[in-house]
């Protein structure tokens, strides 16, 4: 049987032609756009300078019952693209572990480099960034879920609008670009009118959801900076949860350099 | 002398401190059962296998302008059941901190820890070993001091005077020398306890590497034990030479690799000696199911000292050991290693597992084993003194 190609056939062909390069550019658009949103949302939040933030976490199994935690972080602003913040974060409670401290230098696709100060030796060690993914102190954040989302992080692409709470939102799914992630993709909305995070996706490297993130209460501070009140963690395949509830904020703080160095995780309380 | 010192610094702080800053009392209350499945090795040891003790040690905190300066005070006192050596109180702080952007002063009774190996810590000599709660030698007794740090781009650098002495704390039962312990040392120095110490220590971190660079001069905390006999039956009095020691710490941080040395050249009244303990730790991040970390430590320990300087059981060993943590809401963790000696099959067993028990409560469980001793080896006086212990803490 002589092989012929029927009109449709054609027709076929010439669509997968003309819609590949289509598909592709449409594609690159959609990451342009996505790459721009999160362009913003970063530049609308440029020159805090440093932060102080007291909260709580609560940590809460499958069955319902919590645990809470105490913690105070101090953030300062690095504006070089290749690094990221510096942050030092003190634990008050549970009182066993009061007076632990953690100091990061974080890097945007280097390792970052990290100091654990335990109290009861007066013992400061340098210990492994490359737990990312693991969960910080026992919650359903991972490391890399608290740190600094500096924009060179991630490949994005935009996806559509849509609404989450009555607000409208940009929906962009964001790939990991650094090293150790426990990720294949987060979907992140950020509203249209401030370009604050309201909600994010976290598909684990098999691609199937494993938490939601929502983000609560905005307010503004220092006149210019979003800040939200909580942040509620769900764990969609363990069935627990943890909510960070942040009872004070601080913005615009002069901290400098030297209040984040591993000689000064020391004297921190 | 430490109460005169203590008493300057309550002056000086009294007369400085200003309203409107913020105290913070906190603290724990440890019970600890401890129980010796055999015997002891000698006649005049207590045979009681089992011994209570009750520890208590708070922390008070006075900070002022913003937290630019501060007080702490952290007693600390412990009640055995068995060993009235054990039973003991000790300042492991008190003292006046003021932190500048680019200096830190203290001045007073603190406490410092310098290296980063595991097994065994020869850089860290600022303080004296609390001997009596545990073998670890990783308790110490408060140093009176004066402590400048300087920091800058390139490094922190800090300077430590050192004023006065402390004695080693030694068991009168169980877990100590073939014989009892004199309380009352003798010194290389004329000035006894009163010989004034200085050190310098310079830190930095590096990219993957933190290094730090020590120097200590004045009276070990070592001490030699000489046998005395006398009319009441034999002793070991302490005898505390004065030493100058080098000492340097590096560790290597990437990916899931730590790898760390320790070495230490130490000129003592017998001669000059070099130690080193130098390893590695690996983590199996995540290792069972996504939960946990598996973390794999060794570290290979050498010390060609003289027989004459104080006896010392990481001549030429190894350590093995693991670490597993859950990374649970309660910090559920296990640490198991072993120091295994390389010219001998004696071997010290370490196994330690702990909890938290709802908000307030930790519990440890500890047992230390002592295998294979002969009669060349240091810890042949522990061969019968292994021991399992349950402590329990109350945090407030």
């Amino acid at each position: 049987m002589k092989l012929t190609m029927t009109p449709v056939a054609y027709a076929a062909l010439a669509i997968a032609v003309i819609t590949s390069p289509l598909m592709a550019q449409a594609q690159s658009d959609a990451q342009s756009k996505g790459l721009e949103i999160a362009k913003e949302a970063e530049a609308r939040d440029l020159g805090w300078q440093g932060s102080k933030s007291k909260l709580q976490m609560v940590l809460q199994n499958r069955h319902g019952s919590k645990t809470t935690r105490e913690l105070r972080r101090q953030s300062l602003e690095v504006t070089d693209e290749k690094l990221g913040d510096k942050s030092l974060v003190i634990f008050d409670s549970p009182r066993d572990i009061k007076g632990t401290a953690l100091l990061s230098h974080t890097k945007v696709l280097d390792p970052d480099d990290q100091w654990l100060f335990l109290p009861a030796l007066k013992r400061v060690k340098r210990i492994s960034s490359a737990n990312k993914s693991g969960p910080f102190v026992g919650s359903e954040f991972a490391f890399e879920d608290l740190l600094a989302q500096e924009v060179g992080k991630y490949e994005y692409a935009f996806l559509k609008e849509e609404k989450v709470d009555g607000q409208d939102c940009f929906v962009v799914r964001r790939i990991p670009r650094y090293k150790n992630s426990g990720y294949k993709k987060q979907i992140v909305w950020w509203d249209k009118a401030e370009y604050r995070v309201q909600k994010i996706e976290f598909y684990d490297r098999k691609d199937s959801l494993l938490k939601t993130l929502t983000y609560g209460g905005y307010k503004k501070y220092a006149e210019k900076y979003w800040r939200p009140d909580s942040m509620n963690m769900v764990n969609h395949q363990n069935g627990k949860q943890t909510l960070l509830q942040f009872q004070e904020w601080e913005l615009g703080l002069k901290l400098t350099d030297s209040a984040f160095t591993p000689a000064k995780l020391k004297r921190a309380r | 002398m430490r109460a005169l010192l203590a008493t300057a610094l309550l002056v000086m702080v009294g007369c400085q401190a200003p309203q409107g800053g913020v105290f913070d009392f906190s603290g724990v209350v440890t019970g600890e059962l401890r129980a010796f499945p055999a015997n002891p090795r000698f006649a005049d040891q207590d045979d009681d296998p089992l011994s209570v003790s009750v520890a208590v040690e708070p922390e008070i905190v006075y900070e002022w302008q913003d937290g630019l300066q501060r007080v702490v005070a952290t007693p600390f006192v412990r009640v055995d059941s068995n060993d009235d050596d054990r039973t003991h109180a000790d300042l492991r702080e008190l003292h006046w901190l003021y932190l500048g952007d680019s200096f830190t002063l203290l001045a007073g009774v603190g406490k410092v820890f310098w290296g980063v190996t595991e097994s065994r810590h020869l850089v860290d000599v600022i303080n004296q070993t609390d001997g009596v709660e545990d073998i670890d030698e990783e308790a110490k007794l408060g140093q009176p001091m004066v402590n400048l740090t300087l920091e800058g781009e390139w490094g922190a650098l800090d300077l430590f005077y050192l004023p006065y002495f402390r004695e080693r704390t030694f068991n009168e039962e169980r877990l100590r020398g073939p014989f009892p312990i004199s309380s009352n040392p003798t010194y290389e120095s004329s000035a006894d306890e009163g010989h004034q110490d200085w050190a310098v220590r310079w830190a930095h971190s590096l990219g993957d590497f933190d290094v730090g660079l020590s120097h200590f001069s004045g009276t070990s905390r070592e001490p030699t034990l000489v046998p005395e006999v006398r009319a009441s039956g034999t002793v070991l009095r302490p005898h505390y030479a004065l030493m100058d020691q080098t000492g340097v710490d590096v560790q290597w941080t990437r990916d899931a690799w730590l790898c760390k040395l320790e070495a230490i050249s130490r000129d003592d009244d017998q001669r000059r000696f070099f130690a080193a303990v130098a390893g590695f730790e690996y983590t199996f991040f995540q290792f069972i199911d996504g939960y946990g970390n598996l973390g794999i430590l060794s570290e290979l320990l050498v010390d060609d000292r003289s027989r004459r300087s104080p006896r010392t059981a990481f001549d030429h060993d190894v350590f093995v050991g693991a670490r597993w943590s859950l990374e649970d809401a309660q910090d559920t963790a296990i640490l198991a290693g072993a120091v295994v000696d390389l010219q001998s099959p004696e071997t010290l067993v370490s196994i330690e597992a702990e909890r938290r028990v709802g908000d307030s409560w930790f519990v440890e469980l500890t047992a230390r084993l002592f295998l294979n001793t002969d009669s060349d080896s240091v810890a042949r006086a522990l061969s019968e003194d292994d021991f399992i212990s349950l402590a329990v803490s109350y945090h407030f």
